[in-house]
């Protein structure tokens, strides 16, 4: 168990420094590699009226002239230990983990990114909590009433759900509810939890649930599929056997089957969507890391760009480290590989 | 009346293709201490019997019909719920494959700790205790640490082994055992038929083994009942059945159970065709496109189905052919040909 946990993790560290190399690869290697020259990368750092020759030396100060390694290396030490930058004027220190300053605004862009993640956190989090138990319990009745009327409605509203994109249902949802009935508050309203909880589950109940409908759809549908076909195993007939209730055959030995493969596909999604629900920010205006992912790369914002794409892969590896984990602790069977 | 009493039980399976006839009209009785062995091939029907006395026969769309006694209680009229207190309590079972019929996220203990306090109202730890006691009587070695193990981590007679203490958690008065030694090795398989067999005398408990090999029963069985297409060919003691056969079926059974005492220089005498569609049951006598003999019925084989008469010595035979045939054939052409195979 404890080799599988520490190989999980080296696993998980290794991803990390290959998403920082490709990211890094993406945004200084391959400009190169299309025609791009050191001057011209660095005169995105200084305004458009720099002369020739401030452009050269900003490019030398950055270090573009540098071998590639060199440059990587200057990066990754950036975010692991951070950085001092010598804009002449003095030297400016940029704690880690250090993406660099906003093009923009000129601020950091770790804070701005800590700033926006308690809208994407709140987001995800209310909307995955909905769709998970929806879409489980959804799909299990689904299972079990297999033909009848209720089956074909729910994983028909399921196909609906998957094929409807967000910023369908959410502006319909908007025009409906919020503009239309006034019922929920109108899109780019935010309240911070600690400020007033009520008030913040109320303006992301319209986000929460639009986002949970198109996830919720898959669960239910993959449930529904876990769940036919471990109900016909032998241990489900041996759990009948033994006289246990058909609610506990269902939830302890069928269900409790069916649940792994949407255990792995909940860390994937979960780890997407912490990294930025790009489409639902877009379309309620919440100013999470989704939304700043999108302002940046609208801004040409390169260091913001750069922080909001490592930090969203971040998620994605923890998240599926968590699942790994999780997975070892759910089937016994993966202990022993 | 017996402990057990099954009387033209029909399990009935509406199709897309037709109605299955699984099982279609079987009687039979067992008292407590006895042992039953239901022998057959594949799709003869003898699992779903088993299936049915449960309450288990799959799926609402199942009709069952007729009468299932038990200690007193019919079960096939009884409300669902009253059957499920029944099950793993007064009546269990013992499945074929343990490693499938075991959940393989929990441990085996927790699986057998499950099993008695659905129907005792006792705390983890006595229970436990129950589950340690059970492991070692059936013969796993260190119960106090193996209760903890899961399924995967047992050997397939071990488990086999830890799936009759299962069975076994709620002293049932009824164990049915289907095909408890098919997936296991031959030297395991005398030890679990064994195990069995010191079980059930411990507890007293009534015994149905559902098998399609006559060897297992052999020993082991008071009666057998040999099925074929859903209805009972043959039924008697269990020396009858050896000694005296007079179904072409059952010969043809007997024929093709291999040998341990004899030279392995013949040729087993298997049983022509293969099994018959439940959809299509061929007409008058299920056996009749197989049987070797059924020329000998006078046009009866397919147009009449036989009745399950009685012999002079008590067993019951669903044939055409006139007995006293059936007793030369046996005698003159069967039995020697079996002796010396």
């Amino acid at each position: 168990m404890l080799t599988y946990i520490i190989r999980r993790f080296i696993g998980a560290i290794a991803m990390l420094i290959v998403i920082s190399m490709v990211t890094f690869g993406i945004f200084f290697v391959v400009p190169q590699w299309a025609g791009s020259t050191p001057e011209a990368m660095a005169s995105r750092y200084v305004g458009r009226a720099a002369t020739p020759e401030t452009v050269h030396l900003v490019a030398q100060k950055l270090g573009f002239y540098d071998p590639v390694i060199v440059q990587y290396g200057r990066f990754a030490k950036g975010i692991v230990a951070g950085a001092e930058y010598d804009y002449g004027a003095g030297v400016e220190q940029c704690p880690a983990p250090c993406f660099g300053y906003s093009f923009i605004s000129g601020q950091p862009v770790w804070p701005d990114l800590l700033d926006r993640m308690p809208v994407t956190f709140s987001l995800a989090i209310g909307a995955a909590l909905l769709w998970v138990l929806g879409g489980v319990s959804v799909g299990v009745l689904s299972a079990l009433r297999r033909g009848t009327f209720f089956d074909r409605l729910s994983m028909g509203t399921a196909l609906a759900g998957v094929s409807l994109p967000i910023f369908f249902t959410g502006m319909l949802s908007l025009v409906v509810f919020s503009y239309g009935l006034g019922w929920t508050p109108p899109g780019g309203s935010w309240t911070d939890f600690t400020e007033n909880p009520a008030q913040w589950a109320y303006n992301l109940l319209l986000p929460w649930i639009t986002l949970a409908f198109l996830f919720a759809a898959t669960y239910a549908r993959l449930t529904r599929a876990g769940m036919l076909e471990t109900m016909g195993e032998d241990y489900v007939r041996t759990a009948r056997a033994k006289g246990l209730t058909e609610r506990d055959v269902v939830v302890k030995h069928g269900l409790r089957a069916a649940l792994t493969p949407i255990l792995t596909l909940f860390g994937i999604d979960f780890g997407l969507l912490i990294g930025g629900a790009v489409l639902t920010e877009t379309t309620y205006t919440l100013p999470g890391l989704g939304q700043f992912a999108i302002l940046a790369i609208r801004n040409q914002d390169l260091p913001q760009v750069m922080g909001v794409v490592l930090f969203a892969a971040c998620f994605v590896v923890v998240a599926s480290l968590i699942v790994d984990l999780l997975y070892a602790w759910v089937d016994p069977r993966v202990r022993l590989s | 009346m017996s402990f057990l009493d099954v009387k033209d039980l029909k399990i009935h399976f509406p199709t897309d293709d037709g109605l299955v006839r699984s099982v279609d009209g079987l009687t039979f009785g067992l008292e407590r201490g006895k042992t039953l062995g239901i022998v057959g091939e594949s799709g003869s029907g003898k699992s779903v019997t088993s299936l049915g006395i449960l309450g288990l026969h799959k799926g609402g769309r199942a009709k069952i019909s007729g009468e299932i006694w038990l200690d007193g209680e019919e079960l096939v009229s009884a409300p669902a719920e009253q059957v499920r207190g029944l099950r793993g309590k007064k009546m269990a079972m013992i499945f074929q494959d343990p490693l499938s019929s075991m959940h393989p996220y929990y441990t085996v203990g927790h699986q057998i700790i499950e099993a008695y306090r659905i129907h005792h109202d006792v705390s983890k730890q006595v229970a436990r205790k129950h589950a340690v006691d059970l492991l070692g009587r059936v013969g796993i070695p260190e119960p106090a640490n193996r209760v903890d193990s899961y399924p995967h981590e047992f050997s397939g007679g071990m488990r086999q082994r830890a799936m009759i203490a299962m069975a076994l958690s709620c002293d049932p008065e009824l164990l049915i055992a289907d095909e408890p030694t098919t997936a296991l090795d031959v030297t395991v398989q005398a030890q679990i038929l064994d195990l069995m067999r010191d079980l059930q005398r411990e507890f007293n408990s009534a015994l149905i083994i559902i098998t399609h090999d006559l060897g297992v029963v052999a020993e082991l069985a008071d009666d057998i009942l040999v099925m074929y297409g859903g209805k009972c060919v043959e039924y008697g003691s269990t020396d009858e059945i050896f000694y005296s056969p007079e179904h072409p079926y059952t010969w043809g059974l007997l024929g093709s159970m291999p040998r341990l005492d004899r030279e392995p220089t013949e040729r087993l005498l298997p049983i022509k065709g293969s099994p018959p569609s439940l959809i299509n049951v061929p007409p008058g006598c299920a056996f009749h496109p197989r049987c070797p003999y059924a020329d000998r019925t006078e046009g009866r084989a397919s147009t009449e189905v036989p009745d399950l008469a009685p012999t002079e010595r008590g067993h019951l035979v669903r044939c055409h052919m006139p007995r006293t045939e059936r007793r030369t054939l046996w005698e003159n052409e069967i039995k020697p040909v079996l002796e010396t195979q």
